[in-house]
């Protein structure tokens, strides 16, 4: 009885504000936009039973995702979110990768101070991280002022409002999630493979990429997917860092709904969205479940 | 006893140089005193003055911290049970689904989790403020909860909980006395993950608040989007400050308590 009620209450409360708002944004990705409160159309009359029920379903129709594929903004938008998603998701594990060995073979006492370096950016707003951006990026920016004088550039660079500060804002953020994955298991990688790797004449680099890179690949595996699937959706990067040509679909649905308050279409942009993402989710969802029993 | 390589030593110093500059900068600058953000004019504390009279920020701050104590509560409560039932309660029907749950929101965007609540909340004709905030923080945080709260349950050693039965305690007591006080340290770090979830959220907190309620993310993100502001530097000095001494203290605590259980062991192991 008890172990029910354990189950039932975070079921049901993930049941209620997690699965059903997604069957209520695919029920109005099908409606109209109207100038009412709520506003869209049709809303359900449960007044009128089951006549009701048939003009509500009458109503509703595919309209909004044919307007998605004759508009080409979104489709650019899509794949340039994937695109950027993406290469940033290599960009940091490239960088993320050497931190984590770093850390992984720093000597044992550094070890408490070195994770707790990492998790601090973590912990500080999201928000401010990537507004410190905007002072170091800009033209009368600290990286341009930095450049010009010790004689570099001769004209401040634009890099504030392009992809690239897209990018740099997307890999100084989501670095922590890519690097505590790695370290994890790099951590527990047994040494003495590598230096039996050693014994038998493997130099070390050999070594490195045909055993330590190979064993950690789960770690790789959750950092990619901790980057990239909430990337594509990104939104204050972009708005932030990015400029009039950064297309990015999260963007453009906080747009959709905020600026030209069409519910309707700002739901088919979701639902979209959630079906591009969907094949990552449960792909993410597989490693850490297969992670979690190996590990038990 | 390792040692460091020029490799590992290089990509440390280089990472972490990355990581932290942007923000030493930030907190540098947000002495200055003029006006240009990006201009030293030497050192000053004015903007911290003006911004500690900015009763926009105040009032933002209060409701900010009101909805992270309280959906960081309730997110603890659920998470716990989640994780309980993710690691204990083995088979049952819909637990791919559950755990499906547990872990989308992790990754999910946060526009979509933002619109499919907030149309929700219109759906059944919920006023929005404070309490939608909650509610929508308590459900994606609890997710974060459970996931690292069931990592330490995993880890667990369950003859102990299993001991304390068969010498006469009740499970709801075995619970309270042998297994809560082992999964404290996730608990606490999940809560304290879960209430900085909720600071920093400004996107689902953006579809969620309605008109009445504004939360200091909310603020913040109106007054950036026209560029670097001097008072936000300070702002944003002052909360890398509580998360800088937080964590810290939090890390030297947990440091203490783990030589405590060491010694503890080892006198155990001695007598």
């Amino acid at each position: 009885m008890r172990r029910a009620l354990l189950i039932i209450v975070p079921y049901c409360w993930l049941l209620a504000l997690f699965l059903i708002p997604f069957a209520i944004v695919f029920k109005i990705s099908l409606s109209d936009i109207a100038i009412a409160i709520p506003p869209y159309t049709p809303t359900l009359d449960f007044d009128a039973g089951w006549q009701g029920l048939k003009n509500f379903a009458k109503a509703l129709d595919f309209e909004n995702f044919l307007f998605l594929t004759t508009d080409a903004l979104y489709w650019k938008a899509y794949l340039s979110s994937l695109r950027i998603a993406l290469i940033s998701t290599l960009l940091t594990l490239l960088i993320g990768y050497p931190i984590a060995y770093g850390m992984a073979n720093a000597p044992d006492h550094w070890r408490p101070t070195l994770i707790m370096l990492v998790i601090l950016p973590f912990w500080t707003s999201f928000l401010i991280r990537v507004y410190s951006w905007m002072g170091i990026l800009s033209t009368e920016g600290y990286l341009n002022q930095f450049l010009i004088g010790i004689g570099i550039i001769s004209d401040p660079l634009a890099i504030l409002n392009t992809n690239t500060a897209v990018y740099i804002g997307i890999v100084y953020t989501y670095l922590p999630f890519m690097i505590l994955p790695i370290y994890s298991i790099l951590e527990r990688l047994d040494g003495s493979l590598l230096e039996a790797a050693e014994d038998l004449g493997c130099s070390r680099i050999s070594a490195f990429w045909l055993i330590t890179v190979p064993l950690s690949r789960n770690g790789i595996i959750a950092g990619c997917f901790l980057v990239f699937i909430p990337v594509i959706g990104e939104f204050v990067i972009p708005s932030l860092l990015g400029g009039s040509n950064t297309l990015m679909i999260g963007k453009v649905l906080w747009e959709e709904f905020f600026n030209n308050r069409d519910w309707p279409v700002a739901s088919a942009v979701a639902v979209i969205l959630l079906l591009i993402l969907i094949v990552p989710i449960i792909l993410f969802q597989r490693n850490e479940q297969r992670q979690r029993e190996a590990e038990s | 006893m390792k040692h460091l390589t020029w490799f590992s030593a290089t990509s440390l110093a280089l990472g972490f140089a990355f990581l932290y500059l942007p923000m030493i900068i930030l907190v540098i600058y947000s002495f200055n005193a003029s006006k240009l953000v990006t201009v030293w004019a030497g050192f000053s504390t004015r903007w911290y003055g003006e911004l500690i009279q900015n009763e926009a920020f105040l009032d933002a701050a209060w409701v900010t911290i009101r909805v992270a104590v309280a959906s960081s509560t309730l997110a603890t409560i659920l998470g716990t049970m989640a994780a309980y039932t993710l690691v204990r309660a083995g088979r049952f029907t819909g637990r791919t689904l559950f755990s499906g749950m547990i872990y989308a929101p992790l990754v999910m965007p946060e526009v979509i989790t933002g619109l499919s609540l907030l149309l929700l909340f219109i759906g059944i004709g919920l006023d929005r403020g404070i309490f939608t905030i909650i509610l929508a923080h308590t459900t994606f945080s609890m997710c974060f909860v459970s996931v690292v709260v069931s990592a330490r349950l995993v880890a667990f050693d369950r003859s102990l909980e299993e001991a304390a039965m068969d010498l006469g305690c009740a499970p709801m007591e075995a619970f309270r006395f042998v297994t809560l006080p082992i999964i404290a340290p996730a608990v606490i770090s999940g809560w304290l993950l879960a209430f900085t979830l909720s600071l920093d959220d400004l996107v689902i907190a953006s579809f969620t608040a309605g008109p009445s309620a504004t939360t200091l993310p909310i603020k913040i993100w109106s007054s950036i989007r026209l560029g670097v502001s001097p008072e936000i530097n300070a702002l944003s000095t002052i909360l890398i400050g509580i998360v800088t001494v937080g964590v810290i203290s939090a890390s030297l605590i947990s440091k203490r308590g783990a030589i405590r259980r060491q010694n503890e062991e080892q006198a155990a192991l001695r007598a």
